[in-house]
């Protein structure tokens, strides 16, 4: 009949109504300042730069080899390559980002420069409180900023932080082992020569040591660099 | 103890008296019909505005929690913790339509734009005029034409509308002001015509008058409302439905369809204008309240005789907030009606039954003594709930399961 | 007729209904004047509007009125103040207004059903007439358009 409708209507929202004063279920809303709920862990919002050591302008991990700034999309990463080299975590010589720049105003948060980015180092950071009282400045970040500890990433997604630190993990380990192997390989070549030089020594036992030595240590050298 | 009560009930009358009569030896003779007249006046502009702003925070957050949201609950006293549960809001709202940019289009007709919420909102207050909040509060007795004056000033809100609509050289504008005149004339109908009912029983158009038609008592306890008869009840449900549609409130509110034609009529208002519509439409709908009180739930009357200790303008005011949760409940509950739908329930539901609902009241007033209450009753019923049930037949949607043919 | 567009004309008129309304006020007969106020202002001044919104195509034209509005303005003080030196000069003011008969609408209600039977059902039929009418016309429209 005609109006019953209305009436079910009706004693449903008298339900919700009187069910969002003493039922948790129905009422689900979080007062946002005061009471917070935890960030999900694939929660993403803005770009942010891994550092490892203590002082986050020495221990990023960009290398500024500029692939983000290329593959983003809107392009709104803003790199300048540094003149001189330093050490990263490997111990290699590398560049590192002299300006590193992110203007999240235009960022679309797509996390393809994460994707791209072969050092581990660049990652999407939780954040989302960045409103600013200066839309141009305000919203241009800069590497000071953005740098975030590797404490940092593996508190806001635990799970992405374990597999990026196992990858660093197997980087580190095939670069020790390759330092390794190139130190028994230099060991074994300098006993080779040693040996070589001392049969040498042994066959001509005149002072001519030092010329057949340096083509020999010449190959020895090369891999390691 | 009776004369105590008696003080309380008449406090504002007696007030009026007594400002009057001090005013009488020191003000010129020519002002005082002025005074009086501003007397009367500045209660209504005082309680009905403030009801308004009242009904605009507490509308939001009745809707928040029939939606399960919280709503406003902030804004209390600036510069403190005092957060007043929200209620500080309408304030704050007042002050910003205030100090806000009054934006005009450029191709506007710049004197009916501006005319046209003023003409919307003076016909609008001066149905207030009419109604009696309390014994012996009434603003203009009308003896004779009281119900007509109502309607006649309601009645001409219509222009102001087409006015705001076609003077904003606006599409959406002039789609809202026809739809809102459409929906308006065709409601009206219906809703005089359920009034009628009460007039025919009362046999005067004086609103007091229709009042104390129901102040006699049965039982010994129960005030004779309209509403406790069978033509009295269906008047009331069809004047109600009438009314929000002359108000312009869900599930009527088409003229103002925010997802078809942006605001209606008023898109193109703004700041102080844009207020003085939402205040309009908002005193509107507590005017048709008001009436609807007065018709059929026993004006200023308390509906059970032992509970007359109470102000009677307190009961009126009791059953017009009451009056307007509800219509905030069916905010809250129903969704907004098509064109033809609205069309088609005015025309072939609305206004056959209030002509049903008139020859019943008519049965109701000859049969009157002669026959048995329950007979009555059983006639009046019948005569209501058959038609009733063949009208409403027409309205049922019949919900086949759907058939998605790529979703499946 | 000093106004261009047609709406502006159609709320002046509308603002003639009102204020003749305002006249049968000041006669007293308040039945009359809230009906007026009720059909004409609530009602026809709607018709009227809707015909021209409905009827005119195109934008009027601003272009200026073929009569200048003071030849008009000056025509209706003319008028206005002869009538009024007449109605001073003429004894009507200084008869004592004969007292106003209790028109109530019971008595219009039944002077309507008695006196004034064969108006108000003449009326009525005309009214249906054109009604039915109208509806035809509507009809016959939609069947054109099939």
């Amino acid at each position: 009949m005609l109006g019953t409708g209305i009436l079910k209507g009706m004693v449903e929202t008298a339900k919700n109504f009187a069910g969002s004063y003493h039922d948790p279920a129905r009422l689900t809303t979080v007062e946002y300042p005061e009471q917070r709920i935890a960030s999900k862990e694939n929660a993403r919002q803005f770009p942010m730069l891994i550092h490892d050591t203590e002082d986050p302008m020495k221990g990023l991990r960009c290398v500024a080899c500029q692939i983000c700034e290329k593959e983003c999309p809107p392009q709104c990463i803003y790199i300048v390559k540094s003149k001189d080299k330093r050490a990263d975590y490997k111990g290699q010589m590398q560049f590192y980002p002299a300006t590193f720049d992110i203007d999240i105003s235009v960022c679309m948060s797509c996390q393809i420069c994460v994707e791209v980015c072969p050092f581990e180092s660049i990652k999407m950071n939780t954040e989302f409180e960045l409103s600013n009282t200066d839309r141009f400045g305000g919203l241009l970040i800069h590497k000071e900023q953005l740098a975030k500890s590797n404490e940092h990433y593996r508190k806001i997604h635990p799970t992405e932080a374990a597999a990026s630190d196992a990858v660093l993990a197997a980087e580190v380990a095939k670069a020790q082992a390759k330092a390794k192997a190139d130190a028994e390989a230099k060991a074994a070549k300098a006993a080779a020569e040693a040996k070589a030089k001392a049969d040498a020594a042994a066959a001509a036992a005149t002072p001519a040591a030092p010329k057949p030595s340096s083509p020999a240590a010449a190959p020895a050298a090369a891999p390691a660099a | 103890m009776a004369e105590l009560f008696q003080a309380i009930d008449q406090f504002p009358v007696i007030l009026k008296h007594w400002l009057m009569s001090h005013a009488a030896g020191v003000l010129p003779e020519w002002v005082l019909p002025l005074l009086s007249a501003a007397l009367s006046i500045t209660p209504i502009l005082a309680v009905f505005p403030l009801l308004f702003a009242l009904t605009t925070v507490v509308e939001r957050k009745g809707l928040g929690r029939i939606q399960n949201r919280i709503g406003p609950n902030r804004v209390g006293i600036p510069l403190t913790d005092i957060r007043l549960y929200g209620f500080g809001q309408f304030i704050a709202d007042g002050i910003k339509s205030l100090i806000k940019e009054d934006v005009v289009p450029r191709a506007a007709d710049k004197v009916v734009h501006f005319l046209a919420p003023i003409a919307l909102l003076i016909p609008v207050l001066l149905t207030y005029s009419v109604l009696p909040f309390g014994k012996n509060m009434v603003p203009l007795d009308l003896p004779q034409t009281g119900l007509l004056f109502f309607f006649a000033v309601g009645a001409s809100t219509e222009l102001s509308v087409f006015m705001a609509g076609w003077s904003s050289r606006n599409k959406y504008s002039l789609l809202g002001a026809m739809r809102a005149i459409a929906q308006m004339v065709s409601y009206e109908i219906p809703l005089i015509l359920s009034s009628l009912t009460v007039v025919m029983m009362a046999g005067t158009l004086s609103l007091t008058g229709i009042v104390e038609n129901q102040a006699t008592v049965h039982f010994g306890f129960l005030h004779d409302w309209h509403l406790f008869t069978p033509w009295g009840f269906v008047g009331f449900c069809l004047f109600l439905t009438a009314a929000a549609a002359e108000a312009n409130r869900t599930p009527f509110d088409l003229p103002e369809a925010e997802s078809e034609i942006i605001a209606g009529y008023f898109t193109e208002y703004s700041g102080f204008k844009f207020a003085i519509f939402f205040l309009a439409e908002y005193l509107g709908l507590f005017a048709m309240c008001g009436l609807g009180i007065t018709l059929f739930l026993g004006g200023w009357l308390p509906p059970f005789k032992f509970l007359g200790f109470i102000p009677s303008w307190c009961w009126f005011l009791g059953k017009l907030v009451a009056l307007i949760l509800l219509f905030i409940w069916l905010r809250g509950t129903l969704p907004r009606l098509r064109t033809d739908q609205l069309m088609g329930f005015a025309w072939k539901f609305l206004l056959p039954m209030t002509l049903i609902n008139l020859v019943v009241a008519a049965l109701w007033h000859m049969s009157g003594g002669a026959v048995p209450v329950l007979v009555r009753w059983a006639v009046g019923f019948v005569l209501l709930a058959v038609p009733y049930w063949l009208l409403g037949r027409g309205f049922e949607v019949k919900f086949t399961k759907r058939e998605y043919r790529f979703a499946n | 007729m000093s106004l261009r567009n047609m709406v502006h004309c159609a709320l002046s008129l509308v603002l003639t209904f009102a204020g003749l309304a305002g006249l049968y006020l000041q006669l007293n007969a308040e039945f009359v004047g809230f009906t007026q106020i009720l059909v004409y202002v609530g009602a026809v001044s709607i018709l009227i509007v809707f015909a021209i919104l409905l009827t005119r195509s195109t934008e009027p034209k601003d272009e200026p009125a073929t009569v200048t509005p003071w030849v008009g303005i000056s025509v209706a003080v003319g008028a206005f103040l002869t009538m009024a030196l007449a109605v001073l000069a003429s004894p009507v003011g200084k008869r004592l207004a004969a007292p106003a008969p209790e028109v109530s609408v019971k008595t219009l209600g039944q002077k309507l059903m008695t006196d004034y039977v064969l108006p108000l059902e003449v009326m009525a039929l005309l009214l249906t007439a054109a009604m039915l009418g109208a509806v035809i016309i509507a009809m016959k429209d939609k069947e054109g358009q099939r």
